[in-house]
């Protein structure tokens, strides 16, 4: 069975979604909740991290792609981290690098937002 | 050693109605076959991958997730390649429509399917389209077990 998660920690004023499982058109919709609540909250600084996400899909890529105008025009952004190469292949496939930054950490991902506060 | 069942022509076939949680169900079946044809790691998580997103169009685009209709699978494996034929008997589409997607602009406006199809067209080594309006829609995707 395909199960997938998404986990939230509000870290400061930005947020960490933790994705584990697989994302995919059955599956994306929980992913869209879960970003919309975020958004609906106004906190617009997201970290997607992907350490325990095993498989994703171009409807997964199609998330980013729906919420990152409304998160950019409030002055945030949708950080990505902790792909393993697996998913990452499937960003880069779709040329997402030149449209999102991708850190190999958390950590990282959090420290930008401060370093451009 | 000679691997006897490369040598075979081996047919296999899957029905599923077109509801999004087959997805899996499909997935694991086709990785079951990719894997048993001996196709290493990488090509067997792309060949899963391309046959998620024909399915996904399916479902989406030729059946407007209606569950009552079937997705029809039908794989072929030969000494020389895997091809998988995902065909539904929707409306059918025109390929001409399904532009490239530009990541960089339009973030929004993806052509419906666009990404999905420019997936498959870089994960398979082949992706035909066959295409007889009104009445079915095949699509065919090859992996070769070595380049061609």
């Amino acid at each position: 069975m395909s199960v997938f998660q998404v986990k939230r920690e509000d870290k400061g004023d930005v947020t960490v979604l933790y994705l584990s499982g697989f994302l995919d058109a059955h599956t994306v919709p929980q992913f869209e909740n879960a970003l919309q609540q975020v958004l609906d909250e106004k906190r617009y600084k997201i970290v997607v991290n992907f350490r325990d996400l095993e498989y994703i899909s171009s409807a997964g890529l199609g998330v980013f792609m729906g919420f990152i105008e409304e998160v950019r025009s409030n002055d945030g952004d949708i950080k990505l981290s902790n792909m393993s190469q697996r998913v990452y292949k499937v960003f880069d496939l779709l040329g997402f690098p030149a449209l999102f930054e991708i850190f190999e950490t958390e950590e990282e991902a959090i420290d930008k937002f401060k370093s451009t506060d | 050693m000679k691997n006897m069942k490369k040598d075979k022509t081996e047919t296999y076939r899957l029905q599923v109605s077109a509801e999004t949680k087959n997805l899996g169900i499909v997935r694991d079946f086709i990785r079951r076959l990719a894997k048993e044809a001996g196709f290493d790691k990488e090509k067997i998580e792309q060949i899963e991958l391309a046959v998620d997103e024909a399915c996904t169009n399916v479902i989406k685009h030729a059946y407007r997730y209606d569950a009552s209709k079937m997705i029809d699978l039908r794989i072929r494996i030969d000494r020389k390649k895997i091809t998988i034929s995902v065909i539904d008997y929707g409306g059918g589409f025109d390929l001409a429509k399904i532009k490239q997607p530009d990541i960089s602009h339009n973030v929004k406006n993806a052509k419906a399917g666009g990404l999905g199809i420019h997936l498959m067209k870089k994960l398979m080594d082949e992706v035909q389209f066959h295409i007889e309006p009104g009445k079915k829609t095949e699509v065919r995707l090859i992996k070769f077990r070595s380049k061609p």
